[in-house]
């Protein structure tokens, strides 16, 4: 789709420019239900960095591989969904069989993930922009740092937030969103500079 | 057209086959811990299949660990003191954790997997204790804030509990909480009937169940609570009883007359109930028609502050001083008390004064 789109622009593009969580809002569910506190929301976000960048290369080979020489490319939905849920669970029982202090630090955030919607998304907007098995990979773990760092920023801000008075109607997930809002703004101060479509 | 139909039908069913196979063979090869032993207090030994976490595995084994959020590790309430086999903290139970506690190995049993074999300790009580279905099948008024609600049990069918013992009710999510909460509350009606409890709950300004009880329950509404649970029933003595209740307090004190007057005892009992005027008064009537039933139980309200137009006869002043008045001695006296914190602590204030032990006090305090 895109001629100047190199793996390092699209690296650099899926952090900043075209953040999946802050322009495209995919992920909300654990972003604003884990972002409470830093420690935690570091977990979750290694978590989301591993997952997005394997699965991405799964998917791409999945589609690639199966999908497309039978000329299925419209069940790539259902078909995403399953690699990433069987792909997630075997992750965890791997994670938690041979390493309790990975576990503990990563392992338990597993589960939260299998069904977060950036990880689909960017398995679907491989498909749309057409990447190559590289772009994929770069896509994927840009996407996922992009998600960690916003994460990072929301759970630094919400901490602040703690001793701030926050009106009883927006506890919670009210002022998250729109703090998450704000956010987005921020980064549309990016916009345009990287192009990737 | 049907070569394309089936081809996709092909390719999904191959490629969820291939999947699932991978994690059946997953499952019993890198989840699979074998039989694991939990050993209970001590004494009780479970066989179990290791691998799941520790709340599901005793819920199979029978042994109901109260737990509001279902095990998504949100509500902190299923709380267990694991003394070996636990391993370390996870950073979903840290949040709900105090120092003292990580210190005394007090874990998540939602969060921690049984992995391999583990001591724990649960109190006693909680062996009885189970999650229960029922429908609302009526709600009535005992006065301007304290309704009487009626639960007709679906699954388990019947409950087993002494009286004076509580449930804890659910509050499912609305308007006022995000995720269903917990609020005990004792059970008025007579034990006798398995099938049935009966609830006195009292508007709290705010108070989440309470509030849910009052404006948002319906008659047929489907609710979840679990019990029983509390050491607040009648000890088997020779001496006296008195009962000092006020407001919702009723409850438990009711289910413990009924009892008595069932089995024909004929202890000497009072019934010291406080309340501020005629209209916090409730349920005088059933009151004298226990006193035919029993021959030496003397039901004796009290109003702290009576309306002029209440034409109120009987005692006057708070229920610490109406108690004072007709106790003669507290040697010969056993004492069941249920109330506010605060009326509880004056009450046994009096009570202690006047000679009766203090470990013959028995109260259930309801914040």
């Amino acid at each position: 789709m895109n001629a100047q789109a190199v793996p390092v622009v699209i690296f650099f593009a899926a952090i900043f420019t075209n953040n999946i969580l802050l322009s495209n809002y995919l992920g909300m569910c654990s972003f604003l239900s884990v972002s409470r506190e830093i420690k935690t929301s570091v977990g979750l976000g290694v978590a989301v960095i591993f997952v997005m960048t394997c699965t991405s290369m799964l998917n791409w080979v999945v589609y690639h591989g199966i999908l497309v020489p039978l000329g299925l490319e419209y069940l790539r939905f259902i078909v995403f969904i399953i690699v990433i849920a069987a792909f997630v669970q075997l992750v965890e029982m791997i994670i938690e069989r041979v390493s309790e202090v990975l576990y503990a630090a990563l392992g338990i955030f597993l589960p939260l993930i299998t069904v977060n919607c950036a990880i689909l998304g960017v398995s679907l907007f491989m498909v749309i922009r057409e990447y190559t098995f590289i772009e994929s990979f770069t896509f994927g773990l840009g996407s996922g740092i992009g998600w960690f760092l916003a994460i990072m920023a929301m759970a630094g801000i919400r901490q602040k937030l703690k001793r701030a008075r926050v009106p009883h109607g927006l506890e919670g997930a009210g002022i998250t969103l729109i703090i998450t809002g704000m956010m987005a703004l921020a980064f549309m101060g990016f916009s345009g500079m990287l192009p990737i479509g | 057209m049907s070569t394309a139909l089936l081809i996709s039908v092909g390719a999904i069913s191959g490629i969820s086959a291939f999947l699932a196979l991978l994690m059946v063979i997953a499952d019993a090869t890198i989840a699979n811990y074998g039989e694991v032993k939990i050993t209970i207090n001590k004494d009780k030994e479970l066989n179990v299949r290791g691998g799941k976490p520790l709340l599901g595995t005793l819920m199979e084994e029978g042994i109901f660990i109260p737990s509001a959020c279902g095990g998504r590790g949100s509500c902190g309430l299923c709380k267990v003191k694991v003394t070996e086999g636990a391993g370390q903290y996870l950073p979903t139970e840290l949040p709900w954790m105090s120092d003292e506690e990580q210190a005394e190995g007090i874990r998540l049993s939602c969060q921690l997997k049984v992995k391999n074999d583990m001591f724990i300790e649960i109190p006693e009580e909680l062996f009885n204790v189970k999650e229960f279905r029922g429908t609302v099948s009526s709600i009535r008024d005992l006065t301007h804030d304290i309704k009487e609600v009626t639960l007709e049990l679906i699954e388990p069918a019947e409950i087993d509990m002494t009286a004076g013992q509580f449930i804890q009710l659910q509050t499912p999510e609305y308007e006022l909480t995000d995720e269903p909460v917990y609020r005990a509350y004792s059970v008025a009606s007579n034990t006798k009937d398995k099938r049935h409890i009966e609830l006195e709950i009292r508007l709290v300004p705010n108070g989440i169940c309470t509030t849910y009880v009052h404006n948002y329950m319906k008659e047929g509404d489907e609710v979840t609570f679990n019990g029983p649970y509390g050491e607040f029933y009648l000890r088997n003595t020779d001496r006296e009883i008195v009962f000092i209740a006020g407001g919702s307090g009723m409850a438990p004190i009711k289910a413990i007359l009924l009892n008595m007057a069932d089995a024909g005892n004929s202890r000497r009992a009072r019934y010291f109930f406080g309340a501020k005027s005629k209209r916090d008064l409730f349920l005088v009537e059933e009151m004298r028609e226990l006193e035919k039933r029993l021959p030496n139980f003397t039901f004796i309200p009290a109003l702290s502050n009576p309306e002029p137009d209440d034409n109120w006869d009987g005692e006057t002043g708070l229920i610490t001083d109406v108690v004072a008045k007709h106790l003669e001695s507290g040697d010969n006296v056993e004492a069941y008390l249920c109330g506010s914190p605060g009326m509880i602590d004056a009450c046994i204030k009096v009570l202690t004064d006047k000679g009766v032990p203090e470990e013959l006090i028995y109260y259930d305090k309801f914040g």
